[in-house]
């Protein structure tokens, strides 16, 4: 009885996982955004003025992916349709000046490959994941990549529980008061040679809590992250592209 | 009003203006009449300094709202209501720990979160201690072994055995309520988004309807309807992940996968309504963020459908699973005496066989159109909590085929908004996928925000999770923590 149970649920399950993570586009999905070649209304400021984290440079329109948390805010309130966003998942860098979309922009954003860390962790990638404050958007969808459909096992990247055992910390969250000693902990806890990658507008940026009271990003200020993944939460495809295009995986 | 959420809404000014005690014994009679605690919360009076004001919010039995209101020396304060009302134990702590109000005799003033000052002094807070032979303590966090937020737990063990588990929290704090009083009271959706991101359309609804309130602004049932929708794939989404969760705690692999790969569909279906695969920008006020074009139509109903039909194949497996019953049956009971004496909400609630939900009985909007099943079980245990969460996503799934039938489609709509009214206080009630999710604004003399509480299920039903895992073996907490799946951020604010 159980056993047939069991089977029915294997054949309604099928195959489920993204076949092609390097090129599959999300349906709906509010991504890369594209500045356009429209020119501003004279003397505009409206899609800088209702950005909540102050992602948005004018003359000419910048926006800095480190900071947007794509409410969409921008490209409402424009009457030129200057930014759209796209469905485009890939993004990221590994500096932080990689992240800012201009209006000549290329289509794809792709991290530049390390040979270093190609060569280090290219064939196994262990990572350890700390929340510092992290709405558990950013935690669901770094969660995420371990099912079945997104699988990065596929590739030997794996979440593991102790730092110990990991080669990067992957960050999430501005870093609250409270967490900030023990986000240096689990760092100081992890054997070299490592890295830091920061996921989220939050992370990347202190996003909307930049200015609040109870965030503490010291630990920013002397540990450079290697990877920003952008992203409010960062959808598993902007991940696992990111990671990869880092590792230098086709 | 047409709102599918509760919302009350009173002028400040004409609020009976009780001393503390009347207020005291007001709050206690009415509350021995059978009301039940909504909120209490305080904040630092700007007109008279050294005083609180505090406001309490109860709920009788046909729903409607009212509201207690005091204001008193902070350092006289009032003699604690918690001995006898445990319901009040959260708030009471809250309280103290937000305005300095002293609350006499308290049994416990623990703070709930460790806000500002008392940051420093989380590290050495003295957890409870328990003393003799075969006695231990085994303490975990606040990061946690796998991919998920941080909370601190202190378990105090006979062998094997828990006999207490005291949870501390506050790590997750980023000072979200000081934040919403900075920015133009309009535009806070971004951030309410973040106050539980796993609980963006719940929350965000909360703010709107409280936002719309203060514009008396009227939305038409299509807006009502979308927001409805995004509600109930939220729910679905999560009470997804939390079964997944479960499964892959008892190492039923079957559901850990089969509930996982369902909640990628659950939130691509978000996704293409608005997206975000958490709802983000599905609400702002006064409109909607989401669209419903009829070449998607037949997407978002092939996802709904293939739900139906996987669902219920998972849903039997797992039930009847002898490995699931036998790991989730008698674990973590939380009585129906105990769950009503705390106050918990929610899943947790029904699953106690308290019957609440803030969707149940409403007089317009969405939910009374279609209304939606109230599920509940009588056990409290883990396989309950489990259950429920299955009962509820039939429910949802049954609710959309039919209100998408009957409203196949919405489109994106922002019309402005006029200012807000000054000197009201309004109260706004949803019920996320955890439970109830209670707004508080208050607007001052101008147009501008004086006050913004914000309350998640989870800061009631923590303590609902160190109670049920009393004598349970220790090796069942994960699945204790996962069968209630509470916020730590929500929590921590
Ligand atoms: S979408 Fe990004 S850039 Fe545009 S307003 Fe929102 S946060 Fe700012």
């Amino acid at each position: 009885m159980s056993l047939l149970k069991s089977l029915r649920v294997r054949a309604s399950q099928g195959s489920q996982y993204v076949a092609d993570l390097r090129s599959a586009v999300p349906r709906g999905f509010r991504g890369l955004p594209v500045i356009s070649d429209a020119s501003c209304a004279s003397e505009c400021r409206a899609c800088a003025e209702v950005c909540p984290t102050r992602a948005i440079a004018l003359s000419p329109v910048t926006l800095d992916l480190g900071r947007c948390v794509f409410c969409n805010e921008c490209v409402q309130v424009c009457p030129q349709e200057k930014i759209a966003f796209s469905a485009n998942p890939r993004m990221g860098g590994g500096t932080r000046e990689q992240l800012l979309v201009r209006q000549e922009a290329e289509e794809v954003m792709k991290v530049r490959a390390s040979a270093t860390f190609s060569k280090l962790f290219g064939r196994s990638l262990k990572l350890r994941q700390v929340s510092a404050g992290g709405c558990n958007a950013c935690e669901l969808e770094l969660n995420a990549l371990a099912n079945v459909n997104f699988d990065l096992q596929r590739f030997g990247i794996e979440w593991v529980a102790s730092p110990r055992h990991a080669d990067a910390l992957v960050l999430s969250g501005p870093i609250t008061v409270a967490m900030a000693n023990a986000v240096q902990l689990a760092w100081d806890a992890m054997p070299e040679p490592r890295f830091l990658a920061v996921v989220g507008a939050c992370a990347i940026s202190g996003g909307l809590y930049e200015h609040a009271q109870s965030v503490e990003r010291g630990f920013l200020g002397h540990v450079g992250p290697a990877l920003y993944v952008p992203g409010c939460p960062p959808h598993p495809l902007t991940f696992a592209n990111a990671i990869l295009d880092l590792l230098g995986v086709a | 009003m047409t709102s599918s959420v509760l919302v009350h809404a009173v002028a400040v000014a004409r609020l009976p203006s009780f001393d503390v005690h009347a207020w005291r014994s007001e709050l206690l009679e009415r509350l021995t009449a059978g009301l039940r605690v909504v909120t209490l919360y305080g904040r630092r009076s700007h007109e008279k300094e050294g005083t609180v004001i505090i406001t309490a919010v109860l709920q009788g039995a046909d729903r409607s709202l009212q509201v207690l209101r005091t204001c008193v020396d902070a350092q006289l304060g009032y003699h604690e209501l918690t001995t006898e009302r445990p319901a009040l134990h959260c708030f009471e702590r809250e309280l103290h720990e937000q305005t300095g109000l002293r609350v006499a005799a308290h049994p416990w003033l623990k703070p709930v979160r460790f806000q500002g000052q008392a940051q420093a002094a989380m590290n050495d807070y003295p957890f409870y201690r328990i003393e003799g032979k075969e006695v231990h303590e085994v303490a975990v966090g606040p990061i946690h072994a796998g991919v998920i937020e941080p909370g601190s737990f202190r378990f105090m063990c006979q062998g094997e055995q828990v006999h207490h588990l005291e949870i501390q929290l506050g790590y997750q704090h980023r000072g979200v309520e000081a934040r919403l009083l900075q920015l133009p009271p309009a535009r806070l959706a971004p951030l309410i988004e973040t106050i539980a991101g796993d609980t963006s359309v719940a929350h965000t609804w909360a703010y709107c309807a409280a936002v719309e309130q203060l514009c008396a602004r009227e939305l038409p049932l299509e807006v009502e309807v979308a927001r409805a929708v995004a509600l109930e794939l939220e729910r679905i989404a999560m009470h997804l992940a939390t079964l997944s969760g479960l499964a892959a705690d008892i190492g039923f692999l079957q559901g850990a996968t089969s509930y996982g790969r369902l909640r990628t569909t659950a939130i691509n279906t978000l996704m293409l309504l608005c997206g975000s695969r958490f709802g983000r920008g599905a609400l702002r006020p006064g409109g909607t963020g989401m669209s419903l074009s009829s070449e998607l139509l037949p997407q978002v109903l092939d996802n709904l459908e293939l739900l139906r039909v996987d669902l219920a194949i998972i849903n039997d497996c797992f039930l009847s699973a002898r490995t699931v019953r036998h790991r989730l049956r008698e674990v973590g009971v939380l009585s129906r005496e105990r769950a009503l004496q705390l106050g918990v909400v929610g899943v947790v609630a029904r699953a106690s066989g308290v019957a609440c939900d803030a969707r149940d009985g409403v007089s317009q909007g969405a939910y009374q159109v279609q209304p939606v099943a109230l599920c509940t079980a009588a056990e409290g245990d883990c396989f309950a909590r489990a259950q429920v969460r299955i009962a509820e996503m039939d429910a949802s799934l049954g609710w959309l085929s039919i209100m998408l039938a009957r409203h196949p489609g919405f489109a994106r709509s922002r019309p402005p908004l006029p200012a807000l009214a000054p000197g009201q206080l309004v109260v706004s009630i949803v019920e996320g996928f955890r439970g109830e999710v209670v707004h508080c604004l208050e607007t001052g003399a101008s147009d501008t925000l004086v006050h913004y509480k914000v309350q998640d299920p989870s800061l009631r039903n923590w303590m609902g999770l160190a109670l049920a895992v009393r004598g349970n073996e220790i090796s069942d907490f994960p699945i204790c923590n996962k069968s209630f799946d509470l916020s730590y951020c929500g929590h921590d604010l």
